[in-house]
């Protein structure tokens, strides 16, 4: 649900990061909350979340410069990745604009990549929303690991198994690291911005 | 569902809401989307940090809608939180909105609710008409 303010010239829209537990969105929240300075970003909110997994949301909000003499604001929210969390995922996901779905590339988690994307389509279609038409990026996160001892799947494999029908962009990462971060966050904004922008202001 | 607002929308609910509930004695009123985004900040918000306070709410006000729904309610369309020196009132405008009032000990709640609703059923015809 984007809402755009002519008294201030602002528009402001909902990016969610999905994906399976312990994929990494937390983690990439916390890169951005981390690289930006403190006038493009604001407070970072986790609710309280006992150890590292997210029981409800982290959210946090970006303002990103303008285009069209319009400023940007946009709210980034993580949702809960484990499967028995999915009233909260719901929740976070009303009125969203767009979304980044942050997949694990270890090999041990490929079921859970597909399992949690066909949850966020099942979730956003009781939204009215078609997940071949909202704004989406994929990441496929924790390729630092891909020298290591731990079998990986590759970037190829996870596009045959993530993206074969969606054909949306895509960007290998390393949420920790902070690579494909940016890459990620910079094309999920340019799609969302612009698909609101043309639903809303040119009509 | 989309919002799209001009100057006169905006300065339309301010004025309503500045003079309904702020006037009478609310500190802050915020009135956001369920989806958390900031529509209209009145009264004396200079100190908060509204943004969270949007986030926060919205995801609150959803979430007891859900507890609501599992105990088999329709819906609380009223939440309040007590504090020692700040009150806080949530209702909801409609489907999409939320009024967020913010009111010290020296402000009875009956007289807030009151005003709330008047607030509340002048902010739904400007939003119903917005919104067409
Ligand atoms: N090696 C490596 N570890 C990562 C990377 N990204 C995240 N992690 C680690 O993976 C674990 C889970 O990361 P989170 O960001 O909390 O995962 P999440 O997706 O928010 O998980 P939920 O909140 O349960 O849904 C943490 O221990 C992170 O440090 C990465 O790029 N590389
Ligand atoms: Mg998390």
């Amino acid at each position: 649900m984007a809402f755009i303010d002519f008294s201030k010239r602002e528009i402001q829209c909902k990016i969610v990061y999905y994906g399976p537990g312990r994929g990494g969105k937390t983690t990439n929240l916390l890169y951005i909350h981390k690289a930006m300075t403190e006038n493009v970003r604001g407070k970072m909110v986790s609710i309280d979340t006992k150890g590292d997994r997210t029981l409800f949301f982290d959210f946090l909000p970006l303002s990103l410069g303008s285009i069209h003499n319009m400023s940007i604001k946009i709210q980034l929210y993580t949702v809960p990745g484990q499967v028995m969390y999915n009233a909260s995922r719901k929740l976070v996901l009303k009125g969203v604009d767009g979304v980044v779905f942050v997949a694990d590339s270890l090999r041990v988690r490929r079921a859970n990549n597909l399992e949690s994307l066909a949850n966020l389509e099942e979730n956003l279609r009781g939204e009215n929303l078609d997940m071949t038409r909202i704004p989406l990026v994929l990441q496929y996160n924790k390729r630092d690991l891909a020298d290591g001892e731990i079998p990986l799947m590759t970037v190829e494999e996870l596009d045959e198994d993530l993206n074969s029908q969606l054909h949306v962009p895509s960007f290998p990462g390393s949420a920790i690291k902070g690579t494909g971060v940016f890459e990620t966050l910079r094309e999920i904004s340019k799609i969302t911005v612009k698909q609101v922008h043309e639903k809303l202001l040119k009509r | 569902m989309d919002l799209v607002l001009s100057k006169r929308d905006i300065e339309e609910m301010y004025k309503c809401i500045s003079e309904n509930l702020v006037r009478e004695g609310a500190d802050c009123v915020l009135l956001i989307d369920r989806a958390a985004n900031l529509i209209v900040n009145c009264g004396n918000p200079m100190t908060l940090d509204v943004v969270s306070l949007a986030a926060l709410s919205a995801a609150n006000f959803g979430a007891t809608a859900e507890i609501a729904r599992i105990i088999g309610e329709e819906e609380f369309s009223l939440l309040f939180h007590k504090g020692r020196h700040e009150n806080i009132h949530f209702t909801s405008v409609g489907e999409n909105y939320i009024l967020i009032t913010l009111f010290g000990k020296d402000v009875s709640l009956g007289l807030i609710r009151l005003k709330v609703e008047k607030t509340i059923k002048k902010l739904q015809e400007i939003l119903q008409r917005v919104e067409s």
